[in-house]
């Protein structure tokens, strides 16, 4: 882990955009977008994510690789599950 | 460096400390090793048990020694407690545990405690399953499918879920264990490329069992809910898809089957390397086909599902991807068999095992090609082809390892050697027995028996027969081999610090080793498996 | 050869015997840390697959379903959660800089922060129970089938929605009660003066898992609550 010493007021000023986003991504759902409501919200959410995980978990500061290696594949791996399981339930009407 | 014409006054591991509190709350790595050790050899009787009755049972073609219900029950617990209460943990947490640390110069795992803590939440689950046999079982078949398991079934279905979920912690905190440990602790010179190719092997393992077993483990939680609640997440009659918890359910357990052969590969690689005095022939392509099967394993799971109802389209996709898993086992039958040419091979009890494993997993994985392909597992999908396949490799390839490990490393483990004579009879006995016990059921399975069913037409007897009888040589080559570690504890010859003459860390302390694992910390400046600069062993080491 | 075992060194209780130095014991906890974080992930992960799969099957249960929960709460235990991960960042950065007091302070209100969270989620499944959308016997989705004529919603296919809903806030709350627990542990221990910028990777590995917790229900917030909430 880094030693990295951060300023407080950066954890706040991430703290207020996590905030803020929670409000947009509330608001947003009341409008109608039709099938890039589900895509907006995700991405938003992913948006946060970023933010908690390379500041408040120090990821951006990591001196090591290993750290983000072992994110990225857990990530991938449960990508891995969703992605091909729809391929079976996508495609069943196919026949 | 001392020899171990050294009585037993000298300090090691074992004698270092007497008494039930010094072993039930050890951290060392060495006798948690052991303490595993006791605990999957109880739980391979049981499961063996288990085979026994099977085996008594279609010894004729009628349901006549055990009722149907009571025959689902013993098939279910001998694949549940053969898997989870034996295989899977079986040489990670024997051998892995024990010679990790050693391999790589360190002096324990990077979390002992937490070694410790895996091996009470094994043995909390293990009597959670013992329990639940004693008060009636489960009868689900091993795969636990739905909505039997969680609508119809009148069995344990929950008690065995939560033992197995227990369980399957055990394996991530071992796998998380040996992550680290390799990332974290390798001593001086120890680079990735001078790793052992057990090292490697584990170091795939674990990652199958981190990323996999907790996808286990929320699919048997949803299973104890759905039937403790009476939801209907996996009930068609309710709008629930049976195939969600196949696919859930075939997420991890077919990496699982990956936990339980890498390994075994594991030991294949030391063990070949030793008895042919040479390194292995193509290093980094058995080290990275290892870490290539534990990625590709996670891609292919579907095809436990060809005939249960999914897309067609997926189903093409996944027998592709089942074809391409075979790549990395093939690559490393063949550079086991190159490593062989024209090295100096002696026939020890390792080198037979060695020797049974590669010839029985090849058919094993040959045989898995079989089924990959949609039109023939169409027909042989749920008989006994299947059992046969993954019967040779389980037991042909994954126990046969484990059996040659536990010999070649037992002089490390104990400070003795067991009598050769006998260990050479007993791998032929096992060699002999698995072929007649399991060969026929391929050609049973041909013909058309299905698995799992009680009864079947007279006209396949003759085979059943036939497999019966190896099963009862294949339990006397297992029995002999607890005889005699037991016999060389006591009476069996002082082994020396490398009887084999192999290359290796774990070699290079004395045998048993000191808790610490070494007197200095290595600093590590030759290549793996150099051979060329190891004398072989000065006498025969084995004992007439 | 030295004849004494190798671990004899100077060092404080805090470094573990098998360890060289105190950077090698610190790396070892952050990567198993980390892997464990990746554990966790594919447990919900399993989840997320079936919450996936039948919201593609069943929509319209799906929306219904959402739109019943109450989005005020929802948004406010996000918010109470993020909070929380606020205070659970200075608090290690208090650690860091050696600030005894502050540090118990913010693991103290990271607590509060959790509580709250638990309380909140405790009212909304309350209302569950008074509505009859907890799966069991008692289930009725008649007010939402009444609500909504202009789809078809299918009360199995509703109770699916509903497992799902229970399972995943439910394993989302077990993981903040253990994580609570595991908080008042680190207060005690940091109030004990355990923890100095030498030694604080128990406030740091907390740390890790507590933002994990909340890194799952910013994921949750929009898949459970916002579904189809602009009709």
């Amino acid at each position: 882990m880094s030693e990295h010493v951060m300023s407080s007021k950066f954890y706040y000023t991430i703290w207020i955009a996590l905030l803020g986003l929670t409000v947009v991504t509330a608001a947003v759902s009341f409008l109608d977008l039709g099938p890039f409501n589900v895509i907006v919200a995700l991405v938003i959410a992913t948006v946060k994510a970023l933010l908690v995980v390379l500041f408040f978990m120090h990821v951006k500061y990591a001196s090591e690789k290993l750290t983000k290696i072992v994110i990225v594949s857990a990530i991938f791996w449960l990508f891995l599950l969703l992605a091909l399981s729809m391929a079976d339930y996508a495609t069943r009407l196919w026949s | 460096m001392a020899t171990a014409a050294v009585t037993a006054e000298r300090e090691h591991y074992l004698n270092k400390e007497y008494g039930i509190r010094s072993w039930l709350l050890t951290t060392d790595h060495k006798r948690i090793a052991l303490l595993y050790l006791i605990s999957i050899t109880f739980f391979f009787f049981v499961g063996g048990f288990f085979a026994l009755l099977i085996r008594l049972e279609l010894l004729t073609p009628a349901g006549d020694l055990v009722q149907a219900d009571t025959y689902n029950k013993l098939f279910t617990m001998h694949g549940q407690v053969m898997i989870f209460f034996f295989l899977i943990p079986s040489i990670p947490a024997v051998l892995g545990n024990f010679l990790v640390p050693l391999m790589i110069g360190a002096k324990d795992l990077a979390f002992p405690r937490i070694n410790l803590l895996s091996w009470y939440l094994y043995v909390i689950a293990g009597a959670i399953y013992v329990h639940c046999i004693l008060t009636g079982g489960v009868d689900t078949g091993w795969t636990f499918y739905t909505p039997f398991s969680t609508a119809f079934s009148n069995t344990k279905v929950i008690e065995a879920g939560i033992a197995i979920f227990i369980a399957g912690f055990s394996s991530i905190l071992t796998g998380l264990n040996f992550v680290v440990t390799i990332h974290r602790m390798r001593a001086p010179g120890m680079t990735w490329s001078r790793l052992p190719l057990f090292i490697w092997a584990h170091y795939a393992t674990s990652i199958i069992q981190l990323l996999g077993t907790p996808v286990l483990a929320i699919t048997l939680l949803l299973v104890v809910f759905e039937r403790a609640f009476n939801l209907g997440i996996f009930d068609p009659t309710r709008g629930g898809d049976p195939l969600l918890f196949q696919h859930l359910f075939w997420f991890y357990s077919h990496p699982a089957v990956y936990i339980m052969i890498l390994p075994a590969m594991a030991v294949e690689s030391e063990i070949v390397a030793c008895f042919t005095r040479k390194r292995i022939f193509g290093y980094n392509f058995v080290a990275m086909s290892s870490i290539a099967i534990a990625v590709f394993g996670f891609l292919v799971w579907a095809h436990h599902m060809f005939v249960a109802g999914i897309s067609l389209y997926s189903a093409l996709i996944f027998s592709i991807l089942s074809y391409l898993v075979a790549v990395p086992s093939a690559i490393k039958v063949f550079n086991w068999t190159a490593t062989m040419y024209r090295g100096s091979i002696s026939f020890t009890t390792p080198m037979l095992y060695a020797f049974g494993f590669i010839g029985l997993f090849t058919m094993g994985g040959l045989t898995g090609l079989f089924l990959a392909c949609l039109g023939i597992d169409v027909h042989v999908h749920d008989t006994y082809f299947v059992i046969a396949h993954f019967h040779y490799i389980m037991v042909g390839g994954a126990v046969m390892g484990y059996l040659g490990g536990m010999h070649f490393w037992w002089p490390k483990i104990s400070g003795r050697m067991y009598p050769e004579g006998w260990g050479r009879l007993a791998a032929l006995l096992v060699f002999v027995g698995f072929n007649l016990t399991f060969f026929p059921q391929f050609i049973l399975g041909y013909m058309g028996m299905p698995r799992r069913y009680w009864q079947y037409p007279p006209e396949f007897q003759v085979l059943n027969v036939l497999s019966t009888a190896g099963s009862t040589i294949l339990a006397v080559g297992y029995v002999l081999p607890m005889i005699y570690f037991l016999w060389s504890m006591r009476y069996g010859k002082i082994a020396e610090d490398n009887p084999w003459g192999a290359a290796g860390l774990e070699w290079k302390t004395s045998s048993p080793p000191p808790t610490f694992n070494f007197e200095e910390e290595p600093e590590v400046t030759w290549e793996a498996y150099n051979y060329e600069e190891i004398p072989a062993p000065a006498e025969e080491p084995v004992e007439r | 050869m030295s004849d004494s075992p190798i671990a004899v060194e100077q060092h404080g209780p805090e470094l573990l015997h098998h360890f060289v130095d105190a950077e090698q014991q610190r790396d070892a906890a952050s990567l198993g840390m980390w892997l464990f974080l990746a554990t966790e992930i594919m447990f919900f992960g399993g989840m997320f697959c079936a919450y996936l799969i039948y919201r593609f099957w069943y929509y319209n249960e799906f929306a219904a379903g959402s739109r019943s929960l109450d989005i005020t709460l929802g948004t406010v235990n996000t918010a109470v959660l993020i909070c929380s991960s606020l205070t659970v960042a200075l608090g290690v950065r208090a650690a860091q800089m050696g600030k005894r007091k502050l540090l118990v302070v913010l693991l103290l209100l990271t607590i509060v922060f959790g509580f709250a969270f638990l309380g909140i989620k405790g009212v909304e499944w309350y209302n569950k129970y008074e509505e009859h959308h907890i799966p069991g016997p008692s289930f009725n989705v008649d007010d939402l089938i009444k609500a909504y004529p202009q789809i078809h919603i299918d009360p199995q296919h509703e109770q699916i929605f509903f497992s799902l809903y229970f399972a995943m806030t439910g394993l989302h709350a077990l993981h903040m009660i253990i994580g609570v627990v595991m908080f008042a542990f680190l207060s005690y221990y940091a109030w004990k003066g355990r923890y100095t910028p030498k030694y604080y990777t128990p406030v740091e590995m907390g740390g890790l898992y507590w933002h994990f917790v909340d890194i799952v229900w910013i994921y949750l917030f929009p898949l459970l609550y916002l579904i189809d909430r602009h009709h």
